[in-house]
């Protein structure tokens, strides 16, 4: 992706209010040099329902830092996340808080 | 080049005749990767695959158990999507529905990534001096066609995406 400032500080995810009972889980989506910015931007709007403001920060966060959480809940639900984001062809993974 | 332009809901473009050849190619490309051609040691099939738990291969395979399958099924029904919305053969008008346009993106995206590893693009790569470099080694070669195509490809899912979103609707 191509870089571009980042002035505003990042947003938390949205955390899955059931899983504070459950050991934390998130969703992390990494930075890599095909997907476009624009569309890692809509990938975000369409799957987590973000304002267009906070999915392009979170991909800001992805791009220059080479990684950034973006959903945080119970593991199966982190699971779920990561298999609509390889849906569409990003990079994700799950792993504890 | 070919630009998708809104009509009421459809997302429209007028593709010319080797924009088309170039595009049956590489959907066909992406479903001979996930159908006959598929190696789980292919890099292209770990990146569109990606491990869900990189530090536990155990995990990572248990969960690919479960969920490989219906992932791949949705890959391959994407470019056949850009398969079936193509003209039969020559250049012609190309309409997706809201479904189609969203089929279209990610099978496109799907092919870029593809495109992508094979080319060994990073964060570092600028494909217009690659494109260039190439040229001057030999303009005929693989390489120089892949990378017109992986422009190519970024153009159209840039324009596609703009025709998407000028659709509306979701409001964000």
């Amino acid at each position: 992706m191509t870089a571009a400032p980042q002035t505003v500080p990042v947003d938390k995810p949205d955390i899955d209010e059931a899983s504070e009972f459950a050991r934390p889980w998130v969703t992390i989506v990494h930075n890599d040099p095909v997907n476009l910015m624009s569309y890692v931007t809509w990938v975000f709007q369409q799957l987590f329902g973000y304002s267009r403001d906070k999915a392009e920060l979170l991909m800001l966060d992805v791009h220059q830092k080479g990684r950034a959480v973006v959903s945080a809940g119970a593991r199966e639900r982190m699971e779920h996340d990561a298999t609509r984001l390889h849906s569409y062809g990003l990079w994700a993974t799950v792993d504890r808080q | 080049m070919t630009i998708f332009r809104r009509v009421g809901s459809e997302c429209v473009a007028d593709f010319r005749e080797d924009e088309v050849r170039v595009l049956r190619k590489v959907a066909e490309e992406v479903v001979g990767l996930l159908t006959d051609g598929f190696d789980r040691e292919d890099p292209v099939v770990e990146r569109l695959f990606p491990d869900v738990y990189p530090a536990d291969a155990k995990d990572s395979a248990e969960f690919r158990r479960f969920t490989e399958g219906d992932l791949k099924t949705a890959k391959i029904d994407q470019a056949g999507a850009v398969l079936a919305g193509l003209p039969e053969a020559g250049k012609g008008e190309v309409r997706l529905d809201p479904e189609s346009a969203e089929a279209w993106l990610r099978a496109i995206n799907d092919a870029r990534l593809a495109l992508g590893i094979r080319l060994e693009l990073t964060d570092d790569t600028v494909v217009e001096y690659e494109l260039e470099e190439a040229l001057e080694q030999d303009a005929g070669s693989a390489r120089v066609f892949q990378l017109s195509v992986y422009s190519y490809l970024g153009y159209l899912q840039e324009s596609l995406l703009d025709a998407i979103i000028g659709m509306g609707g979701n409001g964000r």
